[in-house]
């Protein structure tokens, strides 16, 4: 006797929709690259997040990591810009269009070398944004150049040993004034989902910089981005739990254990003690961590910084709250008085 | 006894009796930094309510202070407003340059200067007139540190009295110049101003010829300068994007939308801006935002000069390809950044033509006044937003940065246009689209917002390397045919942009053709070629690029065609070869004026009449 079976009745988030609405076109990236474990992750976290994926908006650069953009949320908008001034397309968009969600995913190349100037003014700016770097230390695009993250005394494929000092992303962010400072490792799934969910929630600018290995070009011996050497190096701050506002927070912590940052949204980044006591609010001890870390090459991962206090960008030029983009022609023509007065003033 | 030192004028001015009346230029010479400003723009607008033509121009160097400035003021019963290459009327205030200055005049002309820098050794044939402006100061200005700038009004006291200028009218300009809020300067000036007038009575005899006399052609005239009138029109044409890095001759442009979006665009309910205004770091982060800002629906602005234009072409391109609108004002001036920055030139026709890598075409508005910089700006807006790609408004430092008379502005009763754009509901009724699939026969796709409500809004924005559906493509036949519709684009926009403005004299077998500022000095060379040669000529003035069909019609009714245009190279004349055939390029011919200075009419005159072997 045959039966037929019942599909089993599709997984939704609370908008009702799959997570096939938010994944993105097959990946032309290679196979193992960190920057596809990346895009995973997006689609994960904003499909748990229940974002509207037509609400979010792509921007890239050139590279690799610039192509990725493809690979998630296809039902966003996506803008693939010009090598290294993602940031001025992303922040014209955001001031047309609040509403927009706006997520930047970039390179070490993209954003430390051609792009530092662009990256360093995103920072001042303190746009709300999500800016999300795939680090891999090399230019995989153009077959394996250092970029200006490589540490010192890296070695590439070809044996050429990088001379010159890393940038140190988050070391900048931290300073030039981004409100959201991480950094994670591509194969660490648990803390990357945490700190983009916490990044999603936060109101001001996120930078994530995520150590991405590229299996072409910057995964041997002598690489300090590889995938053996970071799995080795990396020293996580702390654990991270996100605990998103639209479920209820009832986990008792003991004293002392924790500390807990309430984002924006409502929802918890909670976060429990590793070996050492940390507080994501002191902006100086994050500074000293990063130095700490580079002195001893250690990789320290983790929310290096959350400020949820500093006003955006949106906030600091005091704009009307919807899109610019649609306002009516009423709302942007001033009136034909308006015109008479100033042609009198010049008679 | 007198304190005259009037020299004895020679020959050619020894015409007394003959009176030169509302047709004269007047240069002041100074140092910048002295306040000059005020006097100079004082003495244009008392001429302006007197009902005479005029216009003004400040020649002005790239410093703060203490470097030469020379202003010129034209009164012109004819209505010519270019530069008059001849100056007839010198304000001798700079003692660094007045020997030079003084050198530079015609036979005839007159010379206001500082007594003691004895100018009327110089010469023996220009009518002299010195003042004591450091003894005539002091009892008008008690403290000594604001002397430097009131001093400058004594002079305009000299001249309305040698050029018969209404005191009235003098006063008039002067409080207008100053403001409600600063009547205290004003009074203090305007006893400058009496106190330099009843000097020239009591001890000045006129022997020049120039002066003023009343005429009704400026009625219900404004005076503006072109920044602030491109500005107007942004803010009237609903910008709500504007961002731009400082650069001359453009930073005053925006610094007056800045001003003009506070007065006028805040949310009448709860004080909001209905804009968003960005200094970027510099002009590739600019331009950036503005196409990030088009791409996402707002009318986005963006300002600079020739070097901010080399810096943004590798952006402009990509909104070329990916098809976002925004507008582009290049206030021309001579370049690279440390070439003359403060002098005007049309010296980015043909590089902004074509800005950018592979095949790029982009169009260009070329206003003439301030009126055009202003209804310009409203139809420039449109024109990027119906044809989703970057437009320039090309004016320059002549328009952007002296003041004109002007009509006042027409309010823009056109709704805006704001092109092909798919909402949440055109979705819904259409099932989908493909942003780039030319559905209408114009080479335009539609498009939709980013943050558009629906599962079917989104497409993927990048360069040239995509299908019609947005999708990435390698495919030869795929970049082709996307080339291809973007020619077509630009094809279709010859019918869109503004006709030129055209004379035909049927007798005549030569034309000139030109854009912009050049127009003022055409025109009155074109009346100079027809009193001093007989020569007749049409004329076209082109108001935009891509060139209209007109053109070819243009140059085909005539012998030959003078392309007038200020720049060393023929950039406009290179840009109709582009495109035109071998037998219409056989009737063009060149006239360029390079010097920094806005082109005059004798300069023109001079090379067509070289040129026709007259």
């Amino acid at each position: 006797m045959s039966t037929t079976a019942t599909p089993p009745p599709k997984k939704v988030n609370r908008l009702g929709l799959e997570v096939l609405s938010y994944k993105g076109s097959k990946t032309t990236l290679c196979a193992g690259c960190g920057h596809n474990a990346i895009s995973e992750r997006l689609v994960e976290c904003f499909y748990e997040m229940n974002i509207e994926p037509w609400m979010v908006s792509k921007f890239s650069g050139i590279g690799c990591s610039s192509k990725s953009p493809a690979y998630f949320l296809n039902l966003a908008h996506g803008f693939n810009g010009v090598h290294g001034r993602m940031p001025a397309l992303a922040t014209g968009a955001v001031l047309a269009n609040r509403n927009i969600i706006g997520l930047g995913v970039t390179g070490d190349g993209d954003t430390a070398s051609i792009g530092i100037g662009q990256f360093m003014h995103l920072l001042r700016r303190n746009l709300p944004f999500i800016y999300v770097i795939e680090d891999n230390g090399v230019y995989g695009l153009t077959k394996g150049q250092f970029s200006a993250t490589a540490d010192l005394g890296s070695k590439l494929k070809t044996g050429v040993i990088n001379d010159l000092p890393p940038f140190d992303c988050c070391a900048l962010a931290l300073e030039w004034g981004a409100t959201f400072v991480a950094r994670s490792f591509s194969g660490d799934k648990r803390q990357l989902v945490a700190i983009l969910k916490a990044a999603i929630a936060h109101n001001g600018l996120a930078i994530i910089d995520v150590i991405s290995p590229c299996t072409t070009f910057n995964d041997h011996e002598g690489s300090t981005k590889s995938y053996s050497y970071i799995k080795e190096h990396d020293e996580p701050l702390h654990e991270l739990d996100f605990v998103p506002h639209f479920e209820d927070i009832q986990v008792e912590i003991p004293e002392g254990s924790s500390h807990d940052v309430r984002m924006h949204d409502g929802s918890l980044l909670r976060i429990k003690k590793l070996g050492r006591d940390y507080d994501p609010t002191d902006k100086m001890s994050a500074l000293r961590v990063l130095h700490e870390a580079a002195e001893a090459g250690e990789v320290v991962t983790g929310v290096l910084y959350v400020n949820t206090q500093k006003p955006t960008l949106l906030d600091m030029i005091n704009m009307v709250d919807e899109p610019l983009a649609t306002l009516p022609t009423e709302r942007v023509r001033p009136s034909r008085e308006a015109l008479e007065t100033v042609m009198e003033e010049l008679r | 006894m007198s304190t005259l030192q009037i020299s004895p004028a020679g020959e050619s001015t020894g015409n007394a009796g003959r009176q030169v009346i509302n047709d004269f230029s007047i240069q002041v010479a100074t140092v910048n930094g002295s306040g000059s400003q005020t006097a100079n723009n004082v003495l244009m607008r008392s001429i302006f309510q007197m009902g005479i033509p005029v216009s003004g121009k400040n020649m002005f160097p790239s410093n703060i202070a203490g470097l030469p400035t020379w202003f010129t003021i034209r009164a012109s019963r004819h209505g010519f407003i270019g530069r008059k290459k001849e100056v007839d009327f010198l304000v001798a205030m700079n003692g660094e340059t007045a020997i030079e200055d003084v050198a530079g005049l015609a036979s005839g002309a007159a010379c206001v200067y500082d007594e003691p820098l004895k100018l009327n050794e110089q010469r023996d044939d220009l009518h002299f007139y010195p003042v004591p402006f450091d003894k005539l100061v002091g009892p008008v200005c008690p403290q000594p540190k604001l002397r430097k700038l009131v001093r400058n009004m004594i002079y305009d006291g000299v001249v309305a009295y040698l050029l018969d200028i209404d005191m009235e009218e003098m006063r008039k300009a002067l409080f207008k110049q100053f403001g409600p809020k600063k009547i205290k300067a004003a009074e203090l000036n305007s006893g400058a101003l009496v106190a330099g007038y009843d000097y020239a009575a009591q001890n000045l005899s006129k022997t020049d010829p120039f002066r003023v006399e009343r005429m009704n052609e400026t009625a219900g005239k404004i005076i503006i300068d072109g920044n602030s009138a491109s500005a107007l029109g942004c803010v009237f044409a609903g910008v709500t994007v504007a961002t731009w890095y400082p650069i001359t001759p453009s930073s005053s442009m925006m610094e007056a939308v800045i001003e003009y979006m506070r007065r006028f665009r805040r949310d009448p309910e709860t004080g909001k801006a209905t804009y968003a205004i960005i200094q970027a770091e510099d002009e590739l982060a600019s331009v950036g935002m503005a196409l990030g800002a088009g791409w996402a629906g707002a009318r986005s602005l963006t300002a600079t000069a020739g070097p901010g234009i080399s810096l943004m072409s590798e952006f402009v391109g990509l909104g070329y390809y990916a098809e976002a609108p925004c507008v582009i004002f290049d206030v021309q001036r001579v370049g690279p950044s440390t070439g003359l920055p403060t002098r005007t030139m049309q010296g980015d026709i043909l590089s902004t033509a074509l800005l950018s890598h592979g095949d790029t075409q982009h169009p260009l508005y070329f206003p003439r006044c301030p009126e055009e910089c202003f209804s310009m700006a409203c139809e420039a807006f449109d024109l990027a937003e119906r044809f989703q790609t970057p437009v320039f408004v090309m004016t320059d430092l002549d328009l952007g940065m002296n003041n004109w008379m002007a009509d006042p502005f027409t309010y823009p009763e056109k709704p805006l246009d704001r092109g092909k754009v798919l909402t949440a509901d055109d979705l819904e009724r259409l099932g989908g689209f493909e942003r780039y699939r030319d559905v209408d026969g114009d080479g335009v796709g539609y498009r939709t917002l980013p943050a558009t409500r629906h599962p079917g809004a989104a497409y993927f924005t990048r360069g040239s390397g995509h299908n019609a559906k947005a999708q990435y493509s390698e495919r030869e036949d795929d970049y082709v045919n996307n080339v291809d519709r973007l020619k077509h684009k630009f094809e279709t926009m010859r019918k869109f942009v503004p006709a030129p403005e055209i004379e035909l004299d049927p007798e005549a077998a030569a034309g000139l053709i030109c854009v912009g500022t050049t127009h003022q000095a055409a025109q009155e060379s074109r009346w100079q070629l027809r009193q001093e040669y007989n020569l007749r000529t049409s004329y076209m003035r082109l108001l935009a690029y891509p060139f209209r069909h007109e053109l070819v019609e243009f140059i085909r009714r005539h012998e030959q065609v003078y392309i007038v245009e200020q720049n060393r190279d023929g950039q406009l004349l290179a840009l109709m070869r582009l495109e035109l055939d071998p037998g219409d390029i056989a009737r063009l011919r060149s006239v360029r004026y390079y010097g920094g200075l806005p082109i005059d009419a004798r300069t023109i005159t001079d090379s067509i009449v070289a040129q026709e072997g007259l």
